[in-house]
């Protein structure tokens, strides 16, 4: 099943990405190569009753989510946290209008 | 938990123009722990931007998410509640979409497999006992907010709500007006109020929903449905609802067909519209966030909570029906929330007499709290004062309306809090020595003639005001009933 | 003797320290002068080892660590310089990932693991380079300039951690940190002829790790022996609390476990009774003859150290690609989402609203490698694709970690095999098909997919005189036995202590 350029214009909006259309022929000519030729051969394996493994160390011991006590440990600077921010006015990040 | 074990069909509401309207609601509940449900930041609402966003909640390079315990006992909490199934592993999963509002680019919630399956909420509807469906209830991180006023054309993005624990409580469309999503909705809101789980502060956001609507001929499938999101009063919810549904009508009406959409409801227009935000068709990726595993839940945890289970509203309405014998009007208003049935219950035993204490919280106490904007934990008189007081009624001491007068002078708080001291004081002791009461009476009988040959004639009239005659004489402190006996007997009528 | 200071290693600066022969503030400052003359000499992207150098910053450590050797306080890592690959986050230099995206960029924490080896008296010699976000083997995807291999200038040094094998190997620094998704610690450490070490997942916290893959990524050491990267692993793992996947054991002392004797070994034969198997699939024909060669060379030697060579078979080998660049690219798309232009990172300006703004920012910060695998992740993960990809993938993942518990259960104590199929190739010369690279990764995929600890040790040099490296795959938190083999193999061999000139 090979990607169509409507469908990798798709991910890349998804992505908020904008590849430029030359750029966008070679992610396709990439994609639709690596995927025929690399990835395909996937689909043969037979995987049936396979538990996927989401990490890795589930392979070998029980992996049960650790649970914080419910408790306030953060003391927040805001300054240092926003020191690096592009756009800020009283203390709040600043984007273009956001329309819901 | 639950006293209506049976499934019930949805009830049938009368049809509008003709289409039978089909109502599911999807209800964010802000959980009440102290910290985020990621990272060790405080929830309090109100403080200023940014300021309670740490490096986590604002999705900084490095930063990962560790589980808030608390969050998940609370969701126990309320599925033991609802008499759902608690899964021994539930997944959290991310959910990838681009907002301001989400630092991660990325929602981490449950989807596939969620900590709460099924249950179901219980209600009154018009005198009828109603039950809607739970399909779910699953535990994810509350977003961030965009304030619109504005920054040069921009917004401005506040993350301090980023990370605050959700329950998304999801329920199966089983409702067939908007009056019943609104009942259904109250429900939910004084349960996990109930429960302690949530604060239920729906100005400050922490109860919303959102309705998914649709419309059919009565009998056909369902229709396309339309998603109200962020209704934030239960009077919003009912408006959006009733205009959805004229909406949909119309167009079906019309001839035209409905999309299915996610739109707003405006206040001020009365009218709901798409959201311009959720147009490009969502894809949202959802995957097992690989920095949290499985959420497991051993039963020893889930035995640990149930063991801590405040008694449900409803199963304590029936204990006050059958023990203290309080009709359901008075046994349901009793329970309305924890406090006012702790205030009650408390106030039963300090006066031996549930109906008059029912009365009490019900009338004198209600109005007063609501006329200087107390809550019932704040009522200034305290519960045992007040059940001296009752008491004292309740065994005839007091009329009730000096009772009245006396719980103004307690509720004042200048004069103490000895209410048999105060009875005294203010000389509203009635009189229950009948030698005295029968003296009065003899004279009133003497020197009112004309009110005693009236009376003889079958006025009844004149009987109340012989009775009067007795009370004033006695500048009140008679028991009525008992001046009207001995009037009675002295008449020949009794 | 600071004429030579720069070619000692981690264990022996820790003597020197330790005996007040050097105090932390003239070795760190020797080492900004071998690094500030080499700039100078060749300009700063000769080698293009460091992204980020703050001599005051670093003297200032120095001074901390003499201060508290003075205070009476030691340790073998006390005042020891090293360096972190640019993926760790620091307060005190800027961390950008190899990435325009985050040029910059000052993180208001330390990752753990700086915050541990700096807690053990470690100096902060700089920033090391890295391909973008840590995607690539090559080193040729940082957004700033490449390293270059100093066995030969014209060549790569490996990725992703390419600054990190680069100061090594150039004795730029004693030992640096890496960090391993594929391979990314065991191949440049092999095409730089250093000893690296990518510990069991969940050994070291990824607490403060620009993230990658977050099911793969691993931090560990890159060094010039396996006791130098067993004294600085020890002192950066451990559990932690902000991290959970990070695994709940006690502290270990990878350098006891390094040379605590095997049951039956005796001092010419220390690997006597060890199992080395050897997967077919790791010597395929393609597999190139020089790097085939040395690495019979040094499974010869260890055969004389007492270990007996078994062949085993990892049947599911060729597959671990496809299944690796489904699932990185995947988890990476998502934890990507965050460079968004909105709360630190590169901001188009000017831009439209709000979508042009993230297009813009996202597209101009990101290089091509990184938006290739954004867009792959994305794929695989969306509507109608991902059981197919993604889905699958991980059920192939969890048939490859099992065929290595086969192997381990009954076959073999340790596995061992090539890093790489080739020795380090010339920068640019695959510039043009980035899929050439994804099947370079072959040999050290199918371990990180799994999980397991794997080494890369030098193991001789192969065509031009590159160095070769062998890749040792352990248990699950065997580690200590790893590093037990390399430290044998490196008693009875020199390779790794070649330098380039």
């Amino acid at each position: 099943m090979s990607l169509t350029p409507s469908e990798v214009a798709r991910l890349a909006h998804l992505a908020r990405l904008q590849p430029t259309p030359a750029e966008q022929q070679a992610l396709l000519a990439t994609l639709n190569g690596f995927f025929d030729h690399h990835v395909a051969p996937m689909g043969a394996v037979d995987t049936t009753g396979v538990e996927p493994l989401y990490t890795p160390l589930a392979a070998v011991q029980a992996m049960p989510l650790r649970l914080r006590e419910d408790a306030v440990t953060e003391v927040v600077d805001r300054n240092a946290n926003q020191a690096s921010a592009p756009a800020v006015q009283d203390g709040l990040y600043l984007v273009p209008r956001v329309i819901e | 938990m639950n006293t209506l074990a049976q499934a019930q069909a949805p009830l049938q509401a009368p049809p509008i123009r003709g289409w039978e309207v089909v109502i599911g609601l999807e209800t964010h509940a802000q959980l009440s722990t102290a910290s985020k449900i990621f990272s060790g930041a405080a929830t309090r609402f109100g403080a200023a931007p940014n300021t309670q966003a740490c490096a986590v909640d604002l999705a900084l390079p490095g930063t990962l998410p560790v589980m808030n315990k608390g969050a998940v006992e609370r969701a126990i909490v309320f599925g033991l509640a609802v008499g759902a199934r608690i899964a021994p592993q539930s997944v959290f999963a991310r959910k990838n979409y681009f907002y301001p509002d989400l630092p991660k680019g990325y929602q981490i919630s449950q989807y596939e497999v969620p900590v709460v399956q099924g249950g179901r909420v219980e209600f009154m509807l018009d005198g009828h006992r109603r039950s809607v469906r739970l399909t779910r209830a699953h535990l994810e991180e509350d977003a961030g907010k965009s304030l619109h006023e504005d920054f040069a054309g921009c917004s401005g993005i506040d993350l301090n709500r980023a990370g605050t624990p959700l329950l998304e409580i999801v329920s199966e469309p089983d409702m067939r007006s908007s009056a019943e999503a609104v009942e259904y909705a109250r429900a939910l809101h004084t349960l996990v109020v109930w429960l302690g789980i949530c604060d239920g502060n729906m100005q400050e956001g922490s109860f919303r929903c959102d309705a998914n609507v649709s419309v059919r001929r009565p009998g056909a499938p369902f229709g396309t449905r339309r998603e109200i999101k962020n209704l934030n009063s239960f009077r919003f919810l009912q408006q959006a609802i009733d205009s959805e549904i004229q909406w949909q009508i119309d167009r079906l009406e019309d001839g035209l067909s409905i999309e299915q959409a996610t739109v707003l409801f405006d206040p001020d227009s009365g009218e709901t519209r798409a959201m311009r935000s959720k147009e490009d068709a969502q894809d949202y990726r959802y995957f097992p966030d690989p920095d949290l595993p499985p959420l497991a839940i051993a039963p020893d945890w889930i035995d640990r909570v149930r063991a801590t289970m405040p008694e449900m509203p409803g199963a304590m309405a029936e204990r006050f029906q059958r023990d203290d014998g309080l009709p359901a009007y008075d046994a349901a208003m009793m329970t309305t929330s924890r406090a006012q049935a702790r205030c009650y219950e408390a106030l039963r035993a300090a006066c031996g007499a549930p109906k008059l204490a029912a009365n009490w919280l019900m009338g004198d106490v209600a109005k007063k709290l609501n006329a200087a904007g107390l809550d019932i934990e704040h009522m200034p008189v305290p519960v045992a004062v007040l059940g001296a007081l009752i008491r004292r009624v309740a065994d005839g001491v007091v009329s009730h309306n000096g009772a009245r007068s006396l719980f103004d002078l307690l509720w004042a708080g200048d004069s103490g809090h000895d209410v048999d001291a105060l009875i005294e004081s203010r000389g509203l002791k009635q009189m229950n020595d009948t030698s005295a009461l029968q003296a009065i009476v003899d004279s009133v009988i003497a020197s009112n003639a004309k009110s005693v040959d009236e009376f003889r004639a079958g006025k009844d009239k004149a009987f109340n005001a012989l009775v009067g005659q007795v009370m004033k004489a006695s500048q009140g402190k008679a028991n009525p009933a008992q001046a009207g006996d001995l009037l009675r007997k002295a008449l020949g009528a009794g | 003797m600071s004429t030579e200071l720069h070619d000692l290693g981690v264990a022996a600066l820790g003597q020197a320290l330790a005996s007040r022969q050097v105090s932390a503030t003239e070795l760190a400052g020797a080492l900004l002068a071998r690094q500030a003359a080499l700039d100078s000499q060749c300009g700063p992207s000769s080698l293009g080892a460091y992204l980020a150098v703050d001599a005051e910053a670093t003297l200032a450590q120095a001074r901390r660590a003499d201060q508290r050797r003075a205070d009476g306080e030691s340790g073998p890592l006390l005042g020891v310089p090293i360096a972190h690959k640019d993926i760790f986050v620091t307060r005190d230099w800027p961390t950008t990932a190899g990435s325009k995206m985050l040029a910059g960029y000052r993180s208001p924490f330390d990752a753990t693991v700086v915050e541990r080896l700096a807690a053990a008296g470690t100096v902060t010699l700089g920033k090391l380079n890295c391909d973008e976000f840590a995607m690539g083997s090559s080193n040729e995807h940082s957004a700033f300039f490449p390293a270059r291999n100093p066995w030969d200038l014209s060549r790569i040094p490996g990725g992703s951690s390419g600054g990190s094998a680069v100061a090594v190997a150039a004795r730029l620094a004693p030992a640096a940190t890496g960090t391993d998704t594929g391979g990314s610690i065991r191949q440049p450490a092999a095409f730089c002829g250093i000893t690296g070490i990518k510990p069991t997942y969940g050994v070291c916290s990824r607490y403060g790790m620009v993230a990658f893959a977050s099911s793969l990524d691993q931090a560990g050491v890159m060094a010039r022996s396996a006791e130098d990267c067993a004294l600085l692993l020890g002192a950066m793992s451990g559990f932690d609390e902000r991290d959970a996947t990070s695994a709940e054991r006690p502290p270990q002392d990878y350098r006891a476990q390094m040379l605590a004797p095997r049951d039956g070994a005796s001092a010419s034969r220390p690997l006597a009774g060890l199992r080395i198997g050897l997967p077919a699939e790791f010597f395929p024909p393609a597999l190139a003859a020089d790097v085939n060669g040395a690495l019979r060379g040094a499974l010869a030697a260890l055969e004389k150290l007492g270990a007996t060579l078994v062949d085993v078979s990892l049947p599911r080998t060729a597959l671990a690609i496809p299944v690796y660049y489904v699932i990185a690219p995947a988890e990476a798309s998502s934890n990507l989402s965050r460079f968004d232009g909105v709360r630190y990172g590169h901001r188009a300006e000017p831009h439209g609203d709000l979508m042009d703004l993230y297009k813009k920012s996202r597209s101009e910060g990101f290089g091509p490698e990184v938006q290739r695998r954004i867009v792959i992740g994305t794929y695989v993960l969306s509507h109608g694709y991902y059981d197919a990809y993604y889905l699958q993938a991980q059920k192939l993942r969890r048939m490859i970690a099992d065929d290595f518990s086969r192997c381990f259960a009954e076959r073999c104590d340790v596995i061992a095999g090539p890093v790489a199929p080739s020795v380090a190739w010339k920068i640019g010369e695959r510039s043009d098909d980035p899929v050439q690279d994804y099947l370079a990764d072959i040999f050290t995929l199918p371990a990180s997919l799994a999980g397991l600890p794997g080494m890369s040790v030098p193991a001789g040099f192969g065509e031009a005189g590159l160095p070769v490296g062998l890749q040792l795959i352990g248990r699950h938190f065997a580690e200590g036995q790893l590093l037990h083999v390399a430290h044998a193999l490196q008693q009875a061999t020199d390779w790794h202590l070649r330098s380039p000139k």
